[in-house]
């Protein structure tokens, strides 16, 4: 009602300029761990409803949960890698509440006692305003801590929702699955790119978790969720604006939106004399704008108490250091590292990582390719196949083995540019190997004299007045002969050798 | 009450002239079953049946038993027969009969809890404690009745009707695990297994004048124990003598990987010392504010003869002051309900057990809602409110927060106590047995028949109840508590096979020949026919 009244009385330029925006994020990982958080399931994606579970899982009465190794192990990783203290203590408690995807009517999950407390991360953006001039940020990290996943219900009926509907499913192979919520603490400063600077913390966040091996981050399997938490205040003003929590947020691309559209809908209603109303609104992704979920005012009490199932998690300084000393090269850094090496600048590296080719060029360099033609190539003719048919670049049926190896029969003039294209097209069209392809199609350059002099001739004879300006010193001209030439050898001819013959005959 | 039953009117004890050699089976104790059954004296098979025959006969009087398992019973005691003729080396309680609390999951015999809200549930797995037991040859003769959800301290909060007790079927046999001290008080069965979450199984030994024990908290796995209250919750065992009890507890203890709290520690040696029965040079701390105003008379007098007697053995009494046992009851009745109100969350219709509104016009928190309230009895709704409201955002510090302080005051007072002393010792009740129907609409009167337990439960350090007399005044029995620290269970036992071998010789027999009343009960037979399994209750 409101909500949809207000929505386009504001832009987002109008919003920013009057308006300083507070964003804070907080983000649920699920965990690569081999079992989940407190049995011995599999903690797996997908499998037949209710096929992972066990006495544990779905909740029993008499079972018990045990806490599993190697989450505290993955979670003290996550803490590490975003510079947080790891706790000499910390507790497992249990958050109360009724839900039929809950097995236990309770989460264990952790409330005042967390794993990993105050840690940052650096993040940059590039500011459109001023010249896509890069902007360091630095989100910093309120809490990281350790948590079970709920099952996943299924509710039948007109509504989607538990309200409304006919008959619901409930499926709870998720349930238990170890889950680590990582919390910022309020990011202020953003002004107009906060939702830049959110999309940004979420993707590089993805980054270091894949770097760490700690969970596929795969965000529309939901193996990383975001909730998004935005307010406003007036510009320069002291106090914080009440916050809303945006949940169901499941794309890289949906965080940005997500705040843009909470900070239009805001100063709209903050500029009519409303007061923006603390809940959670869930995102719709079609049409990139946010609707009221559960008002945060009449939400329950969660009465969190210390899990008395469950001993404190004590990690010892030796296992805390021996997971430090572990850690790899995180994102920031060999990003920073790649870009000395391989003499890019600041712009192309974003953009590689826009592309997320990031680590298909270094393998591709790796595979024997120069660092230029590596960018150029997955840049130019990959990312628009792949752009073609909205797929991943990394999802693409080509190896960066295959990438280095065409580059490489460009360098040695087995091919030119336009063959080489070729080439990647008969590769991903599963025709094989780019020598496979190039005997296959038979796209081996002619550089054989004999043939091309024929062609070089006949070109000559056809085109009496360039042959007559190049003879006169237009040597400009002979361009066009080239490409007579090229056209008449259907493109196959080594460029270079045949202006040779041309400039040697009209000398 | 049935009619037949009269105020005063006791269960007689198997005929104990010996001519019936079923009725001298169930007089035996565990130790000289499995000894004879390893022996070859007698076969697991007979002393199942003299069971079973036993309950048949005396059961429709005492309700110890929700469900009676003859079937898995006598399979269970003929797998230990065969491996005697097979020439395998018997475990210390393999044949020997037992009844089995129903908070414990058993994948052959229902679960009730002595609660509607289970329904038709039957657990897939079995607990670490059942497990162990059948592992030991310990053949089960069914699930006990008992509290609902072990909330109760008389089996009258059971949603199947009260248990009684064998010394005068008009009064409680205790609770939680009452129906477990009926059947061994009773003779249906030498060993029970209960819980104790702040005396239930120490109340119901000591009202029936039998051992009970409640191990170190951890000591035994409450892996597949439906819980009450997480953090106080202790299986353990009771039977009739001091070496029985030992035996069992030694049968079901060790580290459980499946269970978190489980201590891993070697089993304190209570088997060895419940056969070196010697108190001579142990210092024994006796507890002022555990006895006094409040007290039933005979209570205090078996008491301070029990003191006499340690005395006269040898040992050195001393008084210690535990100041902060005065607070021990409301601290735990913000932990047990705080905690409880947690764990029963799960019972709300959707998974397993009762559901009540699905008839297709209630939402699914209205099914939930409706099926708890149709499905719990009023103590425990009570205890949900009381812990829902102790842990509410605004009262957790005033309420479930002091009262863990609390429990850090008297775990000190514990732990200074035991620098002064080896044991601890009080009643373990203030008064004995009370009437059926006398405090249940009371709940404080019946809780405070747990005020000498809880404080070993809040401190989680081992406990034993053990009979020292009956009460002048009105015959019944008294318990003598027995406490020592946390992982020192042998200690308890040390002290009380020293207490039971002398107050035996003094009375020329067990306590529980005592129990005299009108024969009106049919003799024990041997059963001729297998029965059905299924027997009281609602779960048959």
């Amino acid at each position: 009602m409101t909500d949809q009244a207000t929505m386009n009385l504001v832009s987002f330029e109008d919003a920013v300029s009057r308006y300083d925006p507070l964003i804070g994020l907080e983000t649920h990982v699920e965990l690569g761990t081999l079992t989940k958080m407190f049995c011995g399931c599999p903690a797996r994606f997908g499998g037949e409803p209710n096929s992972l579970v066990c006495p544990v899982c779905l909740g029993l009465p008499g079972s018990l949960p045990v806490t599993n190794r190697m989450a505290i192990e993955y979670t003290m990783k996550i803490g590490l890698a975003l510079n947080c203290t790891i706790a000499d203590t910390a507790r497992f408690a249990r958050k109360n509440y009724f839900y039929p995807d809950m097995p236990k009517d309770y989460q264990i999950s952790q409330y005042d006692e967390p794993l990993c407390t105050d840690g940052w991360l650096d993040i940059t953006v590039h500011d459109p305003a001023a010249g896509d001039e890069p902007r360091p940020f630095r989100v910093e990290i309120e809490r990281v801590h350790l948590e079970e996943d709920t099952g996943k219900s299924m509710h039948v009926g007109s509504t989607g929702r538990i309200h409304g509907a006919e008959y619901s499913l409930v499926d709870y192979n998720r349930a238990g699955i170890p889950l680590v919520e990582i919390v910022t603490k309020p990011v202020a400063g953003t002004g107009a790119l906060a939702p830049e600077v959110a999309r940004t913390y979420v993707a590089e966040l993805r980054d270091l978790l894949r770097a760490l091996g700690v969970s596929d981050v795969r965000m529309e399997e939901g193996s990383l969720r975001c909730d998004v938490n935005t307010s406003l205040a007036p510009r320069g003003a002291s106090a914080w604006g009440t916050r809303t929590e945006t949940k169901n947020v499941n794309s890289l691309r949906s965080v940005a939106r997500a705040v843009r559209s909470e900070i239009q809908r805001q100063a709209a209603l903050l500029d009519a004399g409303q007061r923006v109303v603390q809940e959670t609104r869930h995102f719709n992704e079609e049409t990139g704008t946010t609707s009221p979920g559960r008002s945060k005012e009449e939400a329950q009490d969660y009465r969190y108490f210390p899990e008395p199932d469950l001993v404190p998690v004590a990690p010892s300084r030796d296992w805390v250091e021996s997971v430090r000393a572990q850690l790899p090269e995180l994102p920031g850094a060999r990003r920073a590292r790649l870009q000395r090496e391989w003499g890019l600048s600041e712009l192309d590296m974003a953009a590689l990582r826009n592309a997320g080719a990031l680590d298909l060029v270094a393998e591709t360099i790796a595979a024997g390719a120069t660092p230029a033609d590596a960018r150029k190539w997955w840049l130019s003719e990959l990312l628009r196949t792949a752009n073609k048919s909205g797929a991943e670049l990394g999802d693409l049926p080509i190896t960066p083995a295959d990438v280095a190896r065409v580059a490489q029969l460009v360098d040695s003039g087995v091919v030119n540019d336009r063959l080489a294209r070729e080439v990647i097209e008969g590769v991903l069209a599963g025709e094989g190997t780019p020598d496979e392809v190039v005997t296959g199609r038979g796209l081996v350059v002619v550089s054989d004299d004999t043939a091309l002099t024929a062609a070089v001739d006949e070109a000559i004879a056809a085109h009496p007045d360039v042959a007559e300006k190049i003879r006169s010193g237009k040597v400009a001209a002979a361009g066009a002969l080239v490409g007579a030439v090229m056209k008449a050898t259907g493109g196959k001819a080594d460029a270079s050798r045949v202006r040779e013959l041309i400039l040697g005959r009209l000398s | 009450m049935d009619d037949e039953t009269r105020p005063g009117e006791a269960m007689p004890a198997p005929d104990r002239a010996g001519r019936d050699r079923a009725s001298e089976l169930t007089r035996m104790t565990a130790a000289e079953l499995a000894a004879a059954i390893a022996g070859g004296q007698v076969s697991a098979l007979e002393v199942t049946d003299a069971h079973l025959g036993r309950i048949d006969a005396a059961d429709g009087q005492l309700h110890a038993f929700l469900h009676v398992a003859a079937d898995s019973a006598r399979a269970a005691a003929r797998a230990v027969d065969e491996r005697r003729a097979a020439g395998d080396v018997l475990g210390p309680l393999a044949g020997v009969p037992l009844a089995l609390k129903d908070v414990f999951t058993t994948t052959d015999m229902p679960t009730t809890c002595a609660s509607r809200i289970l329904g038709r549930w039957r657990p897939p797995y079995d607990a670490t404690v059942t497990r162990r037991l059948r592992q030991a040859g310990v053949v089960l003769l069914g699930k006990t009745n008992m509290d609902e959800f072990a909330m109760g301290s008389s089996t009258e909060n059971s949603a199947f009707g009260p248990s009684r007790n064998p010394w005068d079927l008009a009064r409680v046999p205790g609770g939680s695990s009452g129906g477990s001290s009926a059947a061994v008080a009773g003779f249906e069965a030498p060993l029970g297994i209960g819980t104790d979450t702040g005396g239930s199984i120490r109340q119901p030994a000591a009202v029936c004048g039998i051992v009970g024990v409640k191990p170190t908290y951890g000591g035994s796995s409450r892996y597949g124990v439906i819980a009450f209250a997480s953090s106080l919750d202790t299986p353990g065992p009771l039977a009739r003598t001091v070496l029985d009890a030992a035996l069992l507890h030694e049968a079901i203890s060790g580290h459980d990987p499946c269970d978190s709290t489980s201590v891993d520690a070697p089993v304190p040696p209570v088997v060895a010392a419940a056969r070196q029965a010697d108190v001579s040079g142990l210092r024994i701390g006796v507890v002022p504010e555990l006895s006094g105003e409040g007290y039933q008379p005979g209570v205090l007098a078996r008491f301070n003869e029990a003191v006499e007697l340690l005395e006269s053995l040898g040992a050195k009494i001393v008084e210690v002051s535990c100041p902060h046992f005065s607070y021990a009851l409301p601290a735990y009745y913000l932990i047990a309900p705080s905690e409880c109100s947690s764990n029963l969350a799960r019972f709300d219709g959707m998974r397993y057990g009762l559901r009540a509104g699905d008839d297709g016009t209630h939402s699914a928190e209205e099914v939930m809602s409706l099926t708890r309230a149709a499905g719990f009895g009023p103590e425990v709704k009570r205890r949900i409110m009381l812990g829902t409201y102790a842990l509410s955002s605004g009262y957790y510090d005033a309420y479930y927060g002091k009262a863990q302080q609390v429990r850090t005051l008297i775990t000190r007072d514990f732990e200074a106590a035991f620098e002064q002393v080896d044991v601890l010792i009080s009643p373990t009740t203030p008064t004995t047995a009370f009437p059926i129907g006398e405090r249940a609409d009371d709940p404080m009167a019946m809780y405070l028949a747990d005020l000498c337990t809880i404080p070993s439960n809040l401190a989680g350090n081992a406990a034993l109840s053990l009979p020292c007399g009956l009460a002048p005044e009105d015959g019944l029995p008294v318990g003598l508590q027995i406490m020592a620290p946390v992982l020192a269970d042998d200690r308890v036992y040390r002290v009380a096979a020293a207490v039971e071998a002398a107050l035996t010789q003094r009375r020329g027999g067990p306590l529980l020949d005592a129990i005299r009343g009108p024969a009106g009960l049919p003799a024990p037979v041997l059963p001729t026919t297998a029965r059905a399994s299924g027997h009281g209750g609602s779960s048959a």
